[in-house]
């Protein structure tokens, strides 16, 4: 990746980041520590890698995302704003009465391309669009984004197994893992490890990545498009509440908004981060 | 009277829409031969997909293949369709209104042998539930083959109810239209009203035979449609007979029953009496001797009918 490409994906992360804890702060309730953790990739792939347009939102051949850890809609709604699909400004009206953008994907939002929140069902319905594409040769991607805590939902390996079956090469799901879930570590609750073999049994391409490295991530997706009948799973090792210094690996921090305060505290860090990278 | 499940109003419905939606596609889960999308099977392979015993994932993939515009039918009985994936049809389908069309065979206890795990007799009260979903529950073979074929140009989530057992055809293919959230009245009286769905229907019409030798002018009503339901039907027959029997193959929890409540007490508060399975499970014997044993048959219908007459 060329270093002025990366030099933009890292202003439009922190960009991102600062959408993120704005709406969260303003709703008074959301989940900053999931929506950090995959803001990288998000950027990446609206900024970057995926065949979207704002203007046209609804194009039968753009390539389709599926957050399917729908917690992490602030990051969704930020880079949607980002990339142009509506106002930056909007996601101070998150989560409130009246607002398009509701605490989870919502399909009705521009930009949104199904309806998520419900751990473990984003995946099927993203093996759904790969093989629609299949069926009728659409040259479409469909990328599809998991938590470490969600793949501990049965559906999750039920679609695992759909999407091997068919031979969806047109499909790639990452699993944000970022490690931590509600109730503490993943390795604690419920240990879904070792997340790559799994899906090898399965018969996946596994690749795994940091989270927060712009190159690991383009050579990953530069490595699923070669890949022929079978799916690709990365898997990008992350920092929940990513890009927040107080935040950053701190289980409560999962489901919990700022207060003033804390709210002040990220912004400054965030905004002194941005300066920083457009002054260099 | 010939009779024939109505299954097989599906699975032959679905290759007849596939003649006017050459962009249908049909998911099972490793059901085919018995909710009869083997039938479609055979004569699209190319269209037929089956997900494995895994409905909860069948139901978030015709979701996303809803997304992209195409009409997709998920199979599998009663018990699994609504039952096991029920929250994937409420928050996958349902929430984002996508055109999916449920079809969901072996409803009821009149499964019979397989015994209580498979027999579904909650699957309306379930369905009706969900905003957006549309629920039917077809009377006969004729009937059944007509509602998949009108999902050509009827948009949402639809669920579709049918049965495994051989059952009366007594509509006329030629001469049928379906119309979904019509009710149709097949007999017309004035003494009380039975209203029926599903496989219920031709029971009803045999019970009302009956009970006009006995000298009461009961009149037929068959709702296939039980959401969105027909209040104009329902209103007129309590204004019209002041007293209404519900015949459903179900729980008189949530069902027509309760459906048909909603709009009596709200709109025109009469007597409605509930034929259905009374908050128990089923078990297991041969479809016509449970139907029997449940009441879920014309002598059980013409017994309560009198009995609400005080005759």
């Amino acid at each position: 990746m060329d270093k002025k490409l990366e030099k933009q994906l890292e202003i439009d992360a922190v960009k991102v980041r600062i959408g993120i804890i704005e709406g969260i702060h303003e709703a008074k309730a959301g989940h900053p520590g999931g929506s950090l953790s995959c803001a990288d990739l998000l950027t990446y792939l609206y900024m970057h890698r995926m065949n979207v347009d704002p203007k046209n939102p609804d194009d039968p051949k753009r390539d389709r995302l599926v957050l399917s850890k729908g917690h992490g809609a602030p990051a969704l709604y930020a880079t949607l704003a980002l990339r142009g699909f509506f106002p930056m400004d909007e996601m101070k009206t998150l989560r409130k009465i009246g607002s398009r953008l509701q605490g989870h994907p919502d399909i009705k939002i521009p930009g949104v391309d199904m309806s998520t929140g419900s751990l473990g069902q984003g995946i099927s319905a993203a093996c759904g669009m790969a093989l629609s594409g299949k069926v009728t040769c659409d040259p479409y991607k469909v990328y599809a984004v998991l938590g470490d805590g969600e793949i501990q939902e049965g559906e999750v390996w039920e679609a695992a197994m759909f999407a091997a079956h068919y031979q969806l090469d047109n499909l790639v799901a990452v699993v944000d893992n970022n490690g931590l879930q509600i109730d503490g570590k993943v390795s604690e609750v419920m240990s879904p490890y070792p997340i790559d073999e799994k899906f090898e049994a399965f018969g996946w391409h596994v690749i795994n990545i940091n989270a927060h490295d712009f190159n690991e991530m383009e050579k990953a997706f530069n490595e699923a498009e070669t890949v022929v009948q079978k799916p690709t799973v990365i898997i990008m090792r992350s920092t929940k509440g990513k890009g927040v210094s107080y935040m950053e690996d701190v289980v409560d921090w999962h489901g919990k908004a700022p207060d003033d305060e804390q709210y002040e505290t990220a912004i400054k860090e965030l905004k002194e981060h941005l300066a920083e990278l457009e002054n260099n | 009277m010939e009779k024939k499940a109505t299954r097989e109003g599906y699975g032959e419905g679905l290759c007849a829409l596939a003649e006017v939606r050459p962009d249908l596609l049909v998911l099972d889960a490793d059901l085919a031969a018995a909710t009869k999308t083997s039938i479609f099977k055979k004569a699209y392979p190319e269209k037929h997909y089956d997900c494995g015993i895994a409905e909860s994932n069948m139901m978030g993939v015709a979701a996303g293949i809803a997304t992209t515009g195409k009409l997709v039918f998920a199979s599998s009985f009663a018990m699994f369709a609504a039952g096991r994936a029920f929250e994937i049809i409420r928050n996958s389908i349902c929430y984002p209104n996508l055109n999916v069309k449920i079809g969901a065979t072996h409803a009821g206890i009149s499964v019979g042998e397989d015994g209580a795990t498979h027999q579904c007799n909650e699957d309306i009260a379930l369905m009706r539930s969900i905003p957006n979903m549309t629920v039917i529950n077809p009377a006969d073979f004729v009937e059944a083959k007509a509602a998949v074929l009108a999902m050509a140009d009827y948009k949402g989530p639809t669920y579709m109810r049918f049965g495994r057992l051989a059952v009366p055809i007594f509509n006329d293919e030629k001469n049928y239209k379906f119309e979904v959230g019509k009710g149709i009245t097949l007999k017309d009286g004035k003494d009380i009203t039975i209203i029926a769905t599903g496989l219920m229907v031709a029971e009803a019409m045999e019970a009302a035979a009956a009970l006009k030798e006995q000298g009461i002018d009961a009149r037929v009503i068959n709702i296939h449609t039980i959401k969105p339901i027909d209040r104009d039907i329902i209103v007129k027959a309590a204004k019209e007979t002041g007293k209404i029997i519900t015949v459903e193959e179900h729980s008189v929890i949530g069902g027509l029953g309760s459906a048909v409540g909603d709009v009596v007490l709200e709109e025109c508060p009469v007597p409605v009496i509930k034929i259905g399975v009374k908050d128990v499970f089923g078990h297991s014997g041969p479809a016509k001797d449970l139907l029997q044993q449940y009441g879920l048959c014309a002598d059980n219908i013409v017994k309560v009918t009198k009995a609400a007459l005080g005759k």
